[in-house]
This record gives C-alpha cells, sequence and structure tokens, in this order.
C-alpha cells in the first residue's frame, strides 16, 4: 500500500553552508490493512517522512508509490486516496464538529446530501453525536482529536496518515483512541502512524519500523525486533541447590546462556513463554523445586538502545 | 468490536466524487470556501463591527476639518465628495492588508495543512478567501456611503457602483498580498510590523487624507509613484462622474496590473512546498 526507495529529504538552513539532511534514505513497505507504526525520538526524521508520503513536502530524491499511485507524478491521485491528521489538530475553534466534517466531504468532491449524511455517519461512529453541532473551541482535547481522525476518514480513504495520535492525551483518551485506530484496520484501511511512545508502537502497530537521524535503523514486528537484541530473560529464585538447579538448565538446548549468583539463576531464552513450561518440566523431572521464577521480555528500549547506543526514554525525559 | 465497525457497517453510504472539469471543480470549490470563511468570520462579529466603525469616526470626527482644508487647496465642490472616495480605498487597502492575520490563524489551527491533503484546488483555497474580504469590504463600503449623504455628499448612482468596483479591485489585491505575506512569514509578530510599515508610508502618500496640492514638490514626485495615489484620484474622478478625467484609466489600469501580479505572487505563496 505503500512502497518507498531511498526517500531522502534535506532543508536549507540560513547561515549554514551544508543543507540539513532531516531524512536520509527510507525504504519501507506497508501493507494492505496493517497498522504501521513509524518510531523514533523526536527529530528523528518521522514528521518529515509523513508529510512527504502525505504529499504536502515534495522529497529531494527518491521514489514513494502511496495507494497504488505515485507519489511524484500522480499527487492528486495520492490525495484522493488518503487521509491526513496532523500533529497539532486541524480544525477552527468557531466552527461546529458538524460543519468541519461537511466542507471536508465536500471538499472530496461529495454532494451536499452526501457529505451531511457521511458527516452524521463518523459522528456517530466516532461517538461525538451530542457535540456534533457545538462549536470546536468547547471540546476536550480526546473529543478534539477524535474529530480529527473523522475528518482524516470522512471520504474512506485506503491509507490514513496520523501523525504522533495521542500526543497530549490523557491515559483514558489514549486508550480511546488506540481503540479508534484498531476499528480502522477492521474497516480495511491502511494505518500509518508516527509515535515517539515506546508502549503505543508496542500495543498498537502490527509491524514498524525505528527511525534514527533520519534512518531506520530497524523494522519488523515488535516481537521480532525484541527477540533479535538477546531473547527473554528468565530469572529463577532457588532455595539452596543452585548449582544443581544451574547444571540442569544450562543442559537445555533452547538456553542460550546461564549464570547464577547467591539464590538465583539467570538464564537467556529465545522464546520466554515457550521456554518456561519446558523449565518448570525440567526442574520437576530431576526433584529441583523452583521459589519464584520471573520473565521478563525486552522493550522495543532495548531494541532502539541496541541499534543506536542511545535509549529512547532517555531522549523522552530530555525532550 | 468498536464503535467505529458497527456503525460504518450498518449504514454505509456510497461516497460518489464529481470529477468535472477543472474549472467547473475550482469554481465549485471557491464557492464552498468562500461560504465557509464568510460563515466563520461572521461568528466573530467584533471584528465586523470594529470594520464598520473605524470608517463612521473619520466621518464624524475628521470630515468637519475638511471644509477648510478643501477651500484652502482651491478644490470645488463638497468636501465630503472629495473625502469619502480617498476614504473608501483607505478602507479598502488597510482592511485587506489585515487578511493575513486571519490566515495565520487557519495555518496555526491546522486548517490549512488540512485542507491541503485534499485534491482541492490550491488556488480555490485563495480565492474563496479573498472573495470573503471583497464582499465584507463592500459592504462597509456601502454603508459609509449612505451615512455620509445626510453630511452633503452627493451621489452619482453610476460613478458610485464604479467606485465600489475599483474599491473590490484594491481589497482583491491588498488581501492577496496580504496572504502571500502570510504564508511566508507565518506568524503575527512577523507579519504586523511589515504590513503597518508597508501600508502607513503607502497611505501618507497617497493624498487620502489632505491634497497633494498642498505638498511641496518633492513629495508630490514621490507620490506619483505610489499606485495607491493614481487609485484614490482613479476613485474621486469616477464617483463624481468627472468621466473625461485620464486618471480613470491610469488608476484602474495601475490597479487591475497589480491584481495579477498579486494573483500570482500569491497563488505562489500557496502552492510552494507542495506538488
Amino acid at each position: 500500500m505503500i512502497e518507498t526507495h531511498d526517500l531522502r529529504r534535506s532543508f536549507r538552513t540560513r547561515g549554514k553552508a551544508a543543507d540539513v539532511e532531516a531524512v536520509r534514505g527510507v525504504d519501507l513497505e506497508v501493507g494492505t490493512g496493517e497498522i504501521f507504526g513509524f518510531l523514533g525520538p523526536n527529530g528523528a526524521g518521522k514528521t518529515t517522512t509523513l508529510r512527504m508520503l502525505a504529499t504536502l513536502l515534495p522529497p529531494t530524491s527518491g521514489i514513494a508509490t502511496v495507494a497504488g499511485a505515485d507519489l511524484a507524478r500522480e499527487a492528486g491521485e495520492v490525495r484522493r486516496r488518503i487521509g491526513y491528521v496532523p500533529q497539532g489538530g486541524s480544525t477552527d475553534p468557531a466552527e461546529t464538529g458538524r460543519g468541519e466534517l461537511v466542507i471536508q466531504a465536500r471538499l472530496y468532491g461529495m454532494s451536499k446530501g452526501d457529505a451531511q449524511r457521511r458527516a452524521a455517519e463518523v459522528l456517530s461512529t466516532l461517538d461525538l453525536e451530542g457535540a456534533a453541532d457545538r462549536y470546536i473551541g468547547t471540546y476536550s482535547g480526546g473529543m478534539r482529536r477524535r474529530l480529527d481522525i473523522g475528518l482524516g476518514i470522512v471520504h474512506r480513504p485506503a491509507v490514513l496518515f496520523l501523525d504522533e495520535p495521542t500526543t497530549g492525551l490523557d491515559p483514558q483518551a489514549r486508550a480511546r483512541m488506540w481503540d479508534e485506530i484498531r476499528g480502522l484496520r477492521e474497516l480495511g484501511t491502511t494505518v500509518f502512524l508516527t509515535t515517539h511512545y515506546l508502549e503505543e508502537a508496542d500495543a498498537l502497530a502490527d509491524r514498524l519500523a525505528i527511525i534514527d537521524q533520519g534512518k531506520i535503523v530497524a523494522e519488523g514486528t515488535a516481537d521480532e525486533l525484541k527477540r533479535q537484541v538477546a531473547g527473554d530473560v528468565i530469572t529463577i529464585g532457588v532455595d539452596g541447590a543452585v548449582e544443581h538447579v544451574l547444571e540442569a538448565v544450562r543442559a537445555q538446548p533452547f538456553v542460550r546462556e546461564a549464570s547464577a549468583e547467591a539464590d538465583v539463576v539467570r538464564l537467556y531464552v529465545d522464546q520466554g513463554d515457550i521456554a518456561v513450561p519446558q523449565l518448570i518440566r525440567t526442574l520437576d523431572g530431576a526433584g529441583l523445586s523452583a521459589r519464584t521464577l520471573t520473565l521478563a521480555r525486552p522493550s522495543l528500549d532495548d531494541v532502539f538502545l541496541r541499534q543506536t547506543g542511545r535509549s529512547l526514554r532517555d531522549e523522552e525525559a530530555a525532550a | 468490536m468498536t464503535a467505529l465497525t458497527r456503525s460504518a457497517v450498518d449504514h454505509p453510504t456510497t461516497i460518489r466524487t464529481t470529477q468535472g472539469a477543472p474549472l467547473v471543480r475550482t469554481l465549485r470549490e471557491t464557492w464552498l470556501i468562500y461560504r465557509r470563511s464568510l460563515i466563520l468570520t461572521l461568528r466573530q462579529p467584533v471584528w465586523v463591527a470594529m470594520g464598520l466603525i473605524q470608517p463612521i469616526l473619520y466621518l464624524v470626527l475628521f470630515g468637519p476639518l475638511l471644509d477648510g482644508a478643501t477651500a484652502a487647496s482651491g478644490q470645488a465642490g463638497s468636501a465630503f465628495n472629495w473625502f469619502i472616495p480617498g476614504l473608501l480605498v483607505q478602507t479598502a487597502f488597510f482592511a485587506a492588508a489585515f487578511a493575513g492575520f486571519g490566515l495565520v490563524a487557519e495555518l496555526r489551527y491546522g486548517v490549512i495543512e488540512r485542507m491541503r491533503v485534499t485534491p482541492m484546488s490550491r488556488f480555490a483555497m485563495l480565492s474563496g478567501r479573498s472573495l470573503r474580504d471583497v464582499t465584507i469590504l463592500l459592504v462597509q463600503a456601502g454603508l459609509m456611503i449612505v451615512v455620509a449623504i445626510p453630511f452633503g455628499l452627493g451621489i452619482d448612482p453610476v460613478g458610485a457602483v464604479l467606485t465600489l468596483g475599483l474599491v473590490a479591485l484594491i481589497g482583491l489585491t491588498m488581501s492577496l498580498f496580504s496572504y502571500a505575506a502570510a504564508l511566508v512569514l507565518k506568524s503575527e509578530d512577523a507579519l504586523a510590523p511589515v504590513v503597518q510599515g508597508i501600508a502607513l508610508p503607502v497611505l501618507l502618500l497617497s493624498g487620502i487624507l489632505l491634497p497633494m496640492s498642498l505638498a511641496p514638490d518633492w513629495l508630490r514626485t514621490l507620490s506619483t509613484f505610489n499606485p495607491l495615489t493614481h487609485a484614490v484620484d482613479a476613485a474621486r474622478a469616477l464617483f463624481n462622474g468627472v468621466w473625461a478625467d485620464p486618471q480613470i484609466v491610469v488608476g484602474v489600469t495601475i490597479m487591475g496590473v497589480l491584481t495579477v501580479i498579486a494573483l500570482w505572487v500569491a497563488s505562489r505563496a500557496f502552492s510552494r512546498g507542495t506538488t
């Protein structure tokens, strides 16, 4: 649904001899009907990439196909087939929710009657019927964000671009937004979203790409990416026979690495959820007992850390 | 299943989109943007009221001074027949010069970006808003003429209508330039000094407030390079039905050329950055 090859964008900056390269050769492939997450710290090139794919910014070089149309030669076709929800909102506070949806639908070429019907449909879908005829200036942040999404889907686009869809929302509104985005996938819409929240990429995206300093550093499902890191960590709390437990688990083919200290045995496995029941059976069979057994999965932050040497959480805290 | 899937499956609206010739589409989109922006402007009645009160203040508080001034300059006829066409031009010039501030707000709300992603004509984004500015301006100008009649303003109906046409052209040009500046500068703080810095000398050099015949030679020479001077002269000749005055052709031609330039500049600013 989206395919890019060596997409680049540089910006001229005053007082500097060289252009600043915001996006430095991005290759992406996004399948039909998937939620694709674009994860990276602020300034990594996420929004620049998104704006290029949404026809708002011409690429410096590289090619891209969006919803079956060539980005450079058929921008009009791309626009007809995509929806775009910008980061900072997209509505006029002096307009009503219904008013914005109707004009948006009409700008996509719908007749007055169709636009009104479709606006009513989107309002009910996003549970904004009660506020439909109120000025947007009176909406809560979550309501305004839902309306932004409504404006992006009013013409039923094949691809919806969402730029940081939950930034600034409280946890409840964020969970609500995640449900709406998953609902879009159920309708067959391809969703391309940027985020700097690890949890969001993890919870929402079918597949994701991690971008840093204008380059993609990792791509895959969240599970694949985490598995690349070092596997899962299992910690077994043991009463007494630490050496015996260590020996028993080391003999297992699925254990990559194991070490013991005081009364715990720590081991690295490829897939913790499969390893845990096998470990328990092994220990039982050997007549050994574990006091506790904890499984920790690496987070996307571990992935980012390994690829860039920096922690995304630190970047977030610094921002 | 979320609310989203449920309702969309229950009552799917068929989406028919009009294709049509590019010109027809652009006209339709201009109309849509015109209507929307006019409605949104009328929801802020303070601005509309301000626009009406200002010229009336000029009429009431400045107009009475004119009798003496015009007598001193040796011009014939009612002072108001000299003053009102100038005031109309000034209102058109200033009100439209500040149109960019509304666009800066829309840029900040994200409305412009949202519309840029739709397939709509970039020209319509611009023309719809400029026509809104011209509409409001014509209402203000019409009202000013009516209010000035009791002060002794003589009316030539054809002249008044033609003057309003010139006023519309000035308003269109200035609002287009103002939009172009707003799109480049993107903030009120940057826009205000630019608009003020250009508008004030242009106004002072135009002979709107006092006749340029009172000016020393160097100032009068300088004022002939000011397009607004010629627009004001043309407006005065038109309004009073002095059809033989060559300033009519000069002023209207200059404004027409400027309108074309403004259209080109603003269209470029609007489509810049997008393909």
